[in-house]
Formats: C-alpha cells, sequence, structure tokens
C-alpha cells in the first residue's frame, strides 16, 4: 500500500494525487475554491498496467481507456412494469401541465398560482422518488426523468419549485437519512403538505461551499444542537417547512484535538429561530420561491443529525450528483418545446417569395437545434440508467449532462428566438421567459465553471493514481528498472504510433451498428489522444496542475465532447440495431455532431501543450490582472478622449 | 342505489394528424398514440360523480377491443371508476366491430351486473358513429336520454336535459336507463399520479363476447377510406355583380 497525501477538493472531497509523494500543503490562496482539507490516506497500490476500479466512462477516459459498461450498448434500465406505470403518467402530467398550469401567469405573480399548487400535490408531484408506503410514487431514476421531462417542457419556474423540494430539498433525508427520519418526515414532504428547502449557499460562500460559516455547537446535555447562521438564495426559502441544512460542528479528532467540520441538519421551521426574508426578484424561474432564512438560537434536536457528524460536505455533494440528471432530462423536454415553436413558425412564415425554413441559413440552425437536444436526451438517460443500475461512479457523468444541457437549452432557446425574428422577442410568445429562465442552470448547483474543474481534476487525479508506481519507481531508478522500462516502452510507441496515425486507440467495433463507424472511430481516436494527453500533463505538471485553470477548462471540454460523442453514438447503434423508426435521422444527428466534436476535441487538445496557446493563457490572465486593476477596460478610447 | 356501467373506447389520440394507409383499408393506428374517447371521459366522470354523491354504489367500467384496451380501462380506473370488464377482441377482428356489436356486449353485461344505469359518450371521435347508446337502450327496452349535458337522479327518477338542434330539452326517465354524454355534461378529472397507482390494484376482469353469447360478424364491408377531398382556395369579390359572374363563369347559376 502506498501512503499518498491526498487533499480533497471542496467540490470533489477527494484530490489530484500528486505525482510526487511529497504532500499538497500549502497551496496558494487562488486554489482555495477546490481545496477542501488534508487527510492521509491510502490508495491501493496501483497497476502500471492501468487496471481499473472504476467504470465510469469518463473517469477511465482520463487514462485513454474505454470502459464500455456504462455506455455501450446504450443502457436502459426500467421493467416492463415501471415502463407501463410512467406511461400511464405521462398523459395526465401533460394535460395538467397545458390546461391547468399557466406559465406565463407564474411568472407575472411570481409564484405558482395557488390552484396550479394544490394541483400538483394532488397529482403526486412532490414526492415523485419517495416509496410508495411513506405516501410516494417509489419512481426509479429513469421514471423520474422521463417524468420532469414533461414539466421542463412546460414550465422550469415550477420545475424548480419542484426540483428544489424533492431533488435537493428533502433528497438527503431520502438518501441518508436514518429509518426514524424517513419515517417522520417523508410522509408529509410527499404529499406536498410541507415543503422542502435545501440549504447550504451563504453570503460569503458560493461555489466554496466548504468555507460556511453556520454553526452548529452541541449542547453541554448533548440533547441538541444550537444552530446560528444564515443562508442566502434558498430555493423554497420562504414556503419551506423541513430544511437540510448544512452548519460547521467541531468535531474531536482521534488525536484529541478539536476541528470543524461540516454536518447535515434537518431542521424544522416551528423549533423556533427560523425566519426567512421576502421573496428575491429574481431574471427567471420567477414561479419558484428564492429567499434567505436566518437561523438564530435554533435548538435541533441530536436525532435531526443527518448521516455522522463531520459527514456533512460529503452528504451535500451526494445529493447534488444524485439531483443533476433530473436536470438534463427536464432541459431536453424544454428543448424540444423550443424546437416546435421555432418549427411551427419557419413552416409558415414567407420572406422573399419561400417558407423561411427553405433557407440554409436556417436550416443549420434546425440541424444543431436537434443535434444539442439528442445529446442531451441520450446523455441523460445514461446517466438515470447508470444509477439505477446501481452504479456509485458517475458524478463526472451527471456533472457533464448538467453542464451541456444547461449550455445546450440556452443555445437551442437563442435560436428560436432567432428564428422567430420579432415574434421571438415578444413576451406573449413565451421564448424570452424560457431564456430568463434558463440562465439560472449554468449558474445553480454547481456552477459550470466549477463543475469543469471537478471534471478535470477527478479525472486527473485518477490519471495521477494510475503514474503513481512510475513516478514512485522514478525516486529510485536502479532498483525500479523494470516497471520504468515497460512504462518508457508503452509510452513511447503510443506517442509514436499516434505520430504515425496508427494503433487509433480502443476499437468499440463490437458495440456498434455499420452505419456510425467512422463517428466511432474520430470517438476512438479522441479517447486515445485524450488519454495521451491527461498522462503528459501528469508527467509534465503534477501537482502543479491544480492551478491551472486554463488547461483545466480545456480537458474538461475535450472529455465533455467525448462523452457527448460516445452518447449519441451508442444510442443510434441501438436504434439501428432495433430498426427504429427514424434510425437513420438518427444516424445524421450521430455523425455530423461527431465529426464537429471531434474537430473540437483535437483543438482543445492541442491548445494544452501548443506553445501559442500556452502563450496565450498567460496573456489572458495578464490582461484580466489589468482589468482588475484598472477597474475597467484597459484601452483608451480610439477618439483619444 | 344504482350500480353504474361506463361504456370507454380507446381512440387515436384528438391531437393526432389521421393518416390514411397506403391500401385505403382505413386510417393508421400502428405506433399512433391513443386516448380514451373525450366524450367517454366525460361519462366516466359522471357517473363518478353520481357515486361521489351517493346516488350511485359501484361505477364499472368496460371496453372492447384488443389488449392496448387494458390502457384505456386503467385511465378509468384511474379517474376513479371501482373497477373493469376488458371485452377482450382481437386486433384482428377489430375491424369488424362496430356500435351494433358493443351494444349487444353493454346490454349483455347490464343483465349481468344488474347495472340500473348505463352512461356511453355520444359518439367516438374515430368513426363519429352515435349509434351505441340508441342501440343499447333499444336491446334493453330501456328508456334513454341521449346528449345529456345535465343529468339529475332522484330515487328512480332520472332527470335528463339534452342537447337538441332548437335548444335544451328536459325529460325524465324512469330507471333503470341508458344516458349518453354529450359535450358540456361537465369537465373531466385528471387521474393524478397517486390514482393511477392505486389503479393498478383494481380489480379488471377478461371476458370475450362470445362468453357474453355475442357474435362477432358483421354486415358492413368497408370499400374505401380516403382523405377528405383538399378544399380549392376560395377569392375575395369586391360585390355582388362580380360575385354573380364569377358564379356564372363557373357554371353554378
Amino acid at each position: 500500500m502506498w501512503k499518498v497525501a491526498e487533499k480533497s477538493y471542496r467540490l470533489t472531497a477527494r484530490s489530484l494525487v500528486s505525482l510526487s509523494r511529497s504532500s499538497l500543503r500549502n497551496k496558494s490562496a487562488t486554489v482555495s475554491a477546490i481545496e477542501y482539507e488534508k487527510k492521509e490516506t491510502t490508495v491501493p497500490k496501483a497497476e502500471a498496467n492501468g487496471s481499473v476500479e472504476s467504470k465510469s466512462f469518463v473517469m477511465n477516459l482520463f487514462r485513454g481507456g474505454l470502459v464500455p459498461d456504462q455506455v455501450l450498448p446504450y443502457p436502459k434500465v426500467i421493467t416492463q412494469e415501471q415502463a407501463e406505470f410512467i406511461q400511464a403518467m405521462l398523459d395526465p402530467m401533460e394535460k395538467f401541465m397545458v390546461e391547468v398550469n399557466d406559465a406565463a401567469k407564474n411568472d407575472e405573480i411570481a409564484k405558482v398560482e395557488d390552484h396550479t399548487m394544490e394541483g400538483l400535490k394532488e397529482m403526486g408531484a412532490f414526492g415523485l422518488q419517495v416509496p410508495i408506503e411513506l405516501n410516494g410514487l417509489g419512481l426509479s431514476n429513469t421514471q423520474y426523468a422521463r417524468l420532469v421531462e414533461i414539466v421542463g417542457r412546460h414550465d422550469l419556474g415550477v420545475g424548480i419549485a419542484l426540483g428544489a423540494h424533492q431533488s435537493i430539498g428533502f433528497k438527503g433525508i431520502l438518501l441518508e437519512g436514518s429509518k426514524e427520519q424517513k419515517t417522520k418526515y417523508l410522509p408529509s414532504l410527499a404529499t406536498g403538505e410541507n415543503i422542502a428547502a435545501f440549504c447550504l449557499t451563504e453570503p460569503a460562500s458560493g461555489s466554496d461551499a466548504a468555507s460556511i460559516q453556520t454553526k452548529a455547537v452541541k449542547s453541554s446535555c448533548g440533547n441538541y444542537y444550537m444552530l446560528n447562521g444564515s443562508k442566502i438564495w434558498i430555493s423554497n426559502g420562504g414556503i419551506a417547512e423541513i430544511f437540510t441544512v448544512f452548519a460547521k460542528t467541531p468535531v474531536t479528532q482521534p488525536d484529541g484535538t478539536t476541528k470543524e467540520k461540516i454536518s447535515a441538519f434537518i431542521v424544522e421551521r416551528a423549533f423556533g429561530g427560523v425566519s426567512s426574508g421576502p421573496p428575491e426578484n429574481k431574471m427567471g424561474i420567477k414561479a419558484s420561491n428564492t429567499a434567505e432564512v436566518y437561523f438564530e438560537d435554533v435548538k435541533v434536536p441530536v436525532e435531526n443529525l443527518l448521516g455522522k457528524e463531520g459527514e456533512g460536505f460529503k452528504i451535500a455533494m451526494h445529493i447534488l450528483n444524485n439531483g443533476r440528471f433530473g436536470m438534463a432530462a427536464a432541459l431536453s423536454g424544454n428543448m424540444k418545446a423550443m424546437i416546435e415553436k421555432a418549427a411551427d413558425h419557419a413552416m409558415n412564415r414567407v420572406q422573399f417569395g419561400s417558407k423561411i425554413h427553405t433557407y440554409g441559413a436556417i436550416q443549420e440552425k434546425f440541424a444543431k437545434m436537434s443535434m444539442l437536444q439528442y445529446v442531451t436526451e441520450s446523455m441523460a438517460f445514461i446517466v438515470c440508467a447508470n444509477m439505477d443500475a446501481g452504479y456509485k461512479d458517475f458524478q463526472l457523468e451527471a456533472a457533464i449532462s448538467k453542464v451541456f444541457a444547461s449550455e445546450a437549452a440556452w443555445q437551442v432557446t437563442d435560436e428560436c428566438i432567432q428564428i422567430l425574428g420579432g415574434m421571438g422577442y415578444m413576451k406573449d410568445c413565451g421564448a424570452e421567459r424560457v431564456l430568463r429562465d434558463l440562465r439560472i442552470f449554468r449558474i445553480f448547483e454547481g456552477t459550470n465553471d466549477i463543475l469543469r474543474l471537478f471534471v478535470a481534476l477527478t479525472g486527473m487525479q485518477y490519471t495521477g493514481k494510475f503514474l503513481q508506481p512510475v513516478s514512485n519507481a522514478m525516486k529510485s531508478p536502479l532498483t525500479n528498472i523494470p516497471t520504468l522500462a515497460s512504462f518508457f516502452k508503452t509510452y513511447a510507441s503510443k506517442r509514436i504510433g499516434s505520430k504515425l496515425g496508427w494503433d487509433l486507440g480502443p476499437s468499440m467495433s463490437e458495440h456498434i451498428h455499420p452505419d456510425v463507424s467512422s463517428s466511432a472511430k474520430l470517438a476512438s481516436k479522441a479517447i486515445m489522444q485524450f488519454g495521451l494527453a491527461a498522462e503528459d500533463i501528469a508527467i509534465k505538471y503534477g501537482k502543479k496542475f491544480i492551478d491551472m485553470q486554463f488547461l483545466q477548462n480545456r480537458l474538461a471540454n475535450s472529455a465533455i465532447d467525448i462523452f457527448a460523442m460516445v452518447a449519441v453514438i451508442s444510442r443510434a447503434s441501438t436504434s439501428l440495431n432495433n430498426n427504429e423508426e427514424n434510425a437513420k435521422l438518427e444516424t445524421t444527428l450521430c455523425n455530423v455532431w461527431c465529426n464537429d466534436a471531434a474537430k473540437r476535441v483535437q483543438e482543445n487538445l492541442t491548445s494544452l501543450s501548443d506553445k501559442t496557446s500556452l502563450q496565450d493563457f498567460k496573456a489572458m490572465a495578464d490582461l484580466s490582472n489589468m482589468v482588475i486593476e484598472k477597474q475597467g477596460v484597459v484601452q483608451n478610447h480610439p477618439l483619444g478622449f | 342505489m344504482a350500480r353504474v356501467l361506463v361504456g370507454v373506447k380507446r381512440v387515436v389520440d384528438y391531437a393526432v394528424k389521421i393518416r390514411v394507409k397506403p391500401d385505403k383499408s382505413g386510417v393508421v393506428t400502428d405506433g399512433v398514440k391513443h386516448s380514451m374517447n373525450p366524450f367517454d371521459e366525460i361519462a366516466v366522470e359522471e357517473a363518478i360523480r353520481l357515486k361521489e354523491k351517493k346516488f350511485a354504489s359501484e361505477v364499472v367500467a368496460v371496453t372492447c377491443g384488443p389488449t392496448q384496451n387494458q390502457e384505456t380501462l386503467r385511465t378509468a380506473l384511474a379517474m376513479g371508476a371501482d373497477r373493469g370488464i376488458h371485452v377482450e377482441i382481437p386486433a384482428a377482428d377489430y375491424p369488424k366491430v362496430g356500435p351494433l356489436h358493443v351494444s349487444k356486449i353493454l346490454a349483455k353485461l347490464a343483465q349481468k351486473e344488474e347495472a340500473g344505469l348505463i352512461i356511453v359518450g355520444k359518439q367516438a371521435i374515430d368513426d363519429d358513429c352515435n349509434q351505441t347508446a340508441q342501440m343499447t337502450a333499444s336491446f334493453l327496452d330501456w328508456p334513454q336520454g341521449t346528449f345529456a349535458s345535465e343529468l339529475k337522479l332522484e330515487g328512480d327518477k332520472l332527470t335528463v336535459v339534452r342537447e337538441i338542434d332548437g335548444g335544451l330539452e328536459t325529460i325524465e326517465l324512469k330507471m333503470p336507463a341508458v344516458v349518453s354524454a354529450d359535450l358540456r355534461l361537465n369537465e373531466p378529472r385528471y387521474a393524478t399520479l397517486p390514482n393511477i397507482m392505486k389503479a393498478k390494484k383494481k380489480k379488471v376482469d377478461k371476458l370475450s363476447p362470445s362468453d357474453l353469447g355475442v357474435e362477432i360478424a358483421t354486415n358492413i364491408e368497408v370499400l374505401e377510406v380516403s382523405d377528405p377531398p383538399v378544399r380549392d382556395a376560395g377569392m375575395k369579390v369586391e360585390n355582388t355583380e362580380e360575385l354573380i359572374s364569377k358564379l356564372k363563369e363557373a357554371g353554378l347559376v
């Protein structure tokens, strides 16, 4: 067993394992956002040949490997009975969202209309994944995803109100709660009698979640915790009765010293001392209540501790990881609606004597919108299938699906408005509301920027683990000749092979349909090159990579593109193999997407080592510093005044 | 208190754009979204309301058709019907089934189940026959209240407000009776997700037409199903003179 100094990030709770055996102590303040705490941990001896512990596709991408388990063939984890059950729910949900819910009205009055709220409760929409015996519907992740697609299609504000309640609000109780906690709280939450909220963010603690200041101190009698602090931008904060609250507690270490660690609590408004501010006036998702929540000397009984003391950060990440697939599903439904809106217009609008859909400028938009939706949908249902299959290591795929979906949906709505022209800009059209609603998806539940770093760093940690024996061997090369020799032999041959154009990476051919084989070849090549790039970074920068966000960003973008490629290759292959209607069109969606994505991967990976790019990153950092120093633009006006 | 029998038909969803099969033998139904005939939803809703107001003892939903009709029955059960009867007709035989067969089946079931009231939609949105209620009443020799827009049940006296060409007509029927639901009778409720779940546990009996002594044979032969003719574009005329001349040109006057 190798003793490795490991530092967990605030967002990953894990960290890149340094190639050197030196610990990662005394990091500069710039990386504090992704650092969490230092801990000594033991890592199983990794084999130099790269034996894999994780079945995650994206994780293994960082070792240049193709692990098909979670992605090929396209996973579908739903029984016939589950499928029939959820199918029976689609129509009533759709009808409700069309006939009862009024998204424009909710937006206007900045709350979900009362009768709609009541209807949603009766509908069972507040307890979709709560077990049946606790008043819920007991939906699997796949079933949940299919249903929230409909909500996302019609009203993202309502989607957030429902999601803040069950996807994060009480998800902690569902995932980590004791039997007593579940029985006590879930029944009234599932019916919507009580609304839940997730309280992590604080005025000085956003992306850097581990820096929260809210404190919970155990009473001397040991019966309760005294909770003090304030939380901001809490969805459902003003209407919730039950809160999942994260606070720092003093935890006694094995060596007898005390350290502040985050713990999670179930807090009732009824405990007293809980108050909330007025609803925030937001850009979008106005229907969803957002408010500050204050805790002043709140006595939280010890039995309301969620999980163990000090496990709060892990629980928070577990909850968020488990909720991200829902966003991707809701947004894939949303994109469908926007594509339909645009198609309806393009089909009827005549300009210059022809319907506008006959013009290439418009056609390109529809093709791209369809591809973005196809990728998002493919990702969403891969993630939920893997969750239902019982995999635990889906956090990178979940993060990617959230990043991709939120950016894709933004582009799709933006282009929908562009196709509709002036009409799209008018409030009555409904698209401007969607654009406003969508903006938050790139910000909340882990900003896309942080999630990109999370993907790059978690992945590189995996690369690092794999290279650990080599770096250790380097310490005393003379006694470790075989390890080093075999490593450098593969290292050299992979790179030479790659340069010569043969050995184009791991083959997927056994899993895929011939019609998408060209895409599969591109993906294989991309996987191979990605692996080489990750290895090079690990060797070249080691722990220094933690500070290199320009590179992390580009590495993450490559990972996102490659996961997207494999998702659609897998999906299109399955459709082709099943002779599904329009499978040929799926082939087109897949192949065009992959051709484009492969180019981007190439460009991003090149920029990781290309001299000009590296200079540019440095130059951009300097530019940014100047803007900050001058508190504005750096140049003078062209007119000189 | 009466036991109410409600007929529910599975039809191509109202929002689907209907396509004629290339061989013109009918319309495309494979892979097309189906749902409960909207007028039957109104019938189910009315039956449930009668039960909620304690005028009815039990609501039994009946459907005639292939296996997929189960879904339609489940919808009725999720809305609040107490149990279901699926008279299963193989998909191959289903095109032969018309109002005559369905009304025979409903009549037999009414006797078997000792129903006091049958409510059906006034017509189905696929074939628009508007015959089942009338024929069923005839087979049972029960009074009928068709195109109902209001229903009131007192003891064995049923008051039905009917939508007729000239306005509304109010009639009184002596139970047992047959009623067909018109559009304005009520606004059907949504099946909520918890009720859809509970509906899975409700009892559904399966019968074949022959169990009820009904033979599926038809004297009607469909020669051809075709799209309605496409309407030619019209034109605007300035005045009556121009109108007359255009009509003359077209040889219409």
